[in-house]
């Protein structure tokens, strides 16, 4: 059985077609890669997927449930999980409560257990706290653990995100151009984290990404929509080479 | 050990204080009825700072929810424990020590079920529109009780007086002072317990940005649900305390002018800081009792240095000029209020060591 199987996905936004009839299927364990010109309804597809938006038309089944109008929350609590292109973190609140809150799917408590303080809320807010301090410890975030997000650099920022979605536990991990608004060092350092986390945690990862570079250096397999529907898909090299590919980017134009 | 114990203990002192004065006569009615009205407004800030700081919400009508509180457990004492016109008392007098307080959490719990008036209409909507639709849920409840005869309608309720007698005639304590300090204290402690809680968390997350908690797994219907309902439940336990209190309740008492008194308390206090809450039910309570006084002798002095004209007089309506523009100054100067989100702790980080949370 397929980890994800998206089959004819349909978004309308009244008379906007984002997305129309886009498929896409992953056994598990890849790490995909969707691109496109900018409004070419990447994030749309997104959307769809993690359960923000209830697809006009379309399947989605994730490990084996139809997830098309579950309530985001749901979805994530099956193994989906993402980040957003413009950063959403909670400003506010600690880096270690963002990891934290991230990890109400698996609370294992009720309001009444947090009112009365019964053993079953203490054992579970130990085992919360313990997950969200390893984790931060693995991606080398420890030290920030009690800094606002707000009061962060941006990289480290983006990097909190990507911790933030991997408390959940996924099984699929969105990430919604993680490189956008990176400088070069950062982006390097973006690169080998993507990587190790998809060797490490042995999750799946799909990517919407705008820099090359990072694509085409950790994709295996590339999709490429175009005004909402797919124009292409294979591998970095395949892409790089595909003349339908250029000109959507390039413009008509410019060949 | 006995760090931990420190705040219990500080505040059975206080309260063993306020009940020895009381009994000794250091405090006459009017002031038992002040320090009351202290624990009452501490209850009704700290429980709509759950919502308008910590959610990010807009609520205004917590005074409908202080209605069904009141009224519910008014209902259940005057009919158990005194001979009304609802037929004689059901109880012997004594029981009304436990029956008081049972009638209080009964009618916190109908104001908790009443907290779905506003909670479910809060899963489609946020900003303005929730809250005209907390405003019109206030509403509905002021008016059904006006249209009720039997519970007096708009003339009011009365005969609570004899119940707090009752229990004052079994055990001679002020049992007013206790219950309205020990509901303060069960309030304070409970929305402690639950904000601090990974749980209650995902009620901030909500707040900063809803979006990224639904998809980061917090079921935000469920937390806005229990929030919304914990709220109500506490404002309806102000409500049957105060109802205590006055011994009279009818449905003017729960206007919005109560609401925007309580919202002001939230935004003097600082959004999402519960001792900011509490400081500033505290400071609104005597500020408004203090005019009481102040505005006579500032009519007598201002009169004395001939800056008011011999035919005018500062009267009591003053009140609703200097409390307003207090709050207008308070808005231009420090608009995040008094705390802003911090608590007492995080100003003063030594006092950790007296209480522990999780
Ligand atoms: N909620 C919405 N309502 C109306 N139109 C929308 C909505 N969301 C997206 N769109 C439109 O759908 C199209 C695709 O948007 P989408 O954000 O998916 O593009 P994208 O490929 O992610 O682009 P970018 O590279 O700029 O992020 C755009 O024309 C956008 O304006
Ligand atoms: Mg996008």
């Amino acid at each position: 059985m397929a980890l994800i199987d998206v089959d004819n996905l349909t978004m309308r936004f009244g008379g906007l077609t984002a997305v129309s009839e886009f498929s896409t299927r992953m056994e598990g364990g890849e790490l995909m890669g969707l691109i496109g010109p900018n409004g070419a309804g990447k994030t749309t597809v997104f959307n769809m997927v993690s359960g923000f938006y209830t697809p006009s038309e379309g399947r989605i089944v994730f490990d084996g449930t139809p997830t098309a109008g579950l309530k985001p929350h749901r979805v994530t609590t099956l193994g989906i999980s993402r980040t957003f292109q413009n950063i959403r973190l909670w400003h506010d609140l600690s880096v270690l409560d963002n990891i934290r809150i991230a990890q109400h799917s698996r609370m294992g408590y009720t309001s009444w257990d947090a009112f009365l303080r019964t053993r079953r809320f203490l054992d579970n807010e130990a085992r919360i706290d313990r997950t969200a301090l390893e984790l931060l410890e693995a991606l080398d975030l420890l030290r920030f653990k009690d800094e606002l997000p707000r009061n962060l650099p941006y990289g480290l920022q983006r990097k909190v995100e990507i911790a933030r979605a991997l408390s959940t536990k996924p099984k699929l991990l969105l990430l919604d151009e993680p490189a956008a608004g990176l400088n070069s060092a950062d982006v390097k350092g973006l690169i080998d984290l993507v990587r190790w986390i998809h060797k490490e945690f042995k999750i799946t990862i799909w990517m919407i990404e705008h820099q090359m570079t990072v694509v085409m250096s950790l994709c295996q397999y590339i999709q490429v929509i175009d005004f909402g529907r797919q124009i292409a898909a294979g591998t970095p090299e395949e892409i790089q080479k595909n003349p339908v590919v250029i000109k959507a980017y390039l413009g008509d134009d410019q060949i | 050990m006995l760090q931990r114990l420190s705040v219990p203990l500080v505040l059975l002192a206080s309260l063993a204080v306020c009940v020895g004065l009381s009994m000794g006569g250091v405090l006459d009615g009017y002031m038992q009825t002040v320090l009351m009205f202290v624990g009452i407004n501490v209850i009704l800030a700290t429980s709509l700072n759950l919502i308008n700081g910590n959610m990010g919400e807009f609520a205004c009508g917590h005074a409908g929810f202080m209605a069904v509180g009141a009224y519910v457990s008014s209902l259940l004492t005057v009919l158990f424990l005194t001979d009304s016109k609802f037929g004689p008392a059901l109880l012997p007098s004594g029981a009304a020590l436990w029956f008081f307080p049972l009638s209080l959490v009964v009618g916190g719990a109908a104001a908790a079920v009443t907290g779905l008036l506003v909670a479910l209409p809060s899963f489609r909507t946020r900003g303005d529109y929730l809250a005209i639709i907390t405003i019109a849920a206030s509403y509905i409840i002021k008016s059904s009780i006006e249209n009720i005869d039997t519970i007096g309608g708009a003339r009011g309720f009365m005969g609570m007086s004899r119940v707090v007698a009752a229990m004052n005639s079994t055990i001679d304590l002020p049992w007013m002072i206790i219950w309205t300090f020990a509901g303060a204290v069960f309030c304070v402690w409970i929305i402690q317990r639950y904000v601090s809680s990974t749980y209650g968390k995902g009620v901030m997350a909500i707040c900063q940005d809803e979006v990224a908690a639904e998809i980061m797994s917090v079921n935000t219907n469920r937390i806005k649900l229990v929030t919304f309902m914990l709220s109500s439940g506490l404002a309806g336990l102000a409500g049957g305390l105060m109802a205590h209190v006055l011994g009279y309740v009818n449905p003017g008492n729960f206007t919005i002018l109560k609401s925007t008194e309580i919202m002001v308390m939230v935004y003097m206090g600082g959004m999402g800081s519960i001792s900011g809450a509490v400081m500033a039910a505290f400071l609104i309570t005597f500020l408004m009792e203090g005019l009481r006084f102040i505005i006579p002798m500032l009519d007598t002095l201002l009169h004395a240095v001939w800056l008011l004209p011999d035919g005018y007089e500062l009267t009591q309506v003053w009140k609703w000029v200097i409390i307003p523009l207090l709050l207008i100054m308070l808005m231009m100067f420090r608009p995040e209020g008094i705390m802003g989100a911090r608590e007492l702790a995080d100003l003063f980080p030594r006092l950790r060591q007296y209480y522990k949370f999780k």
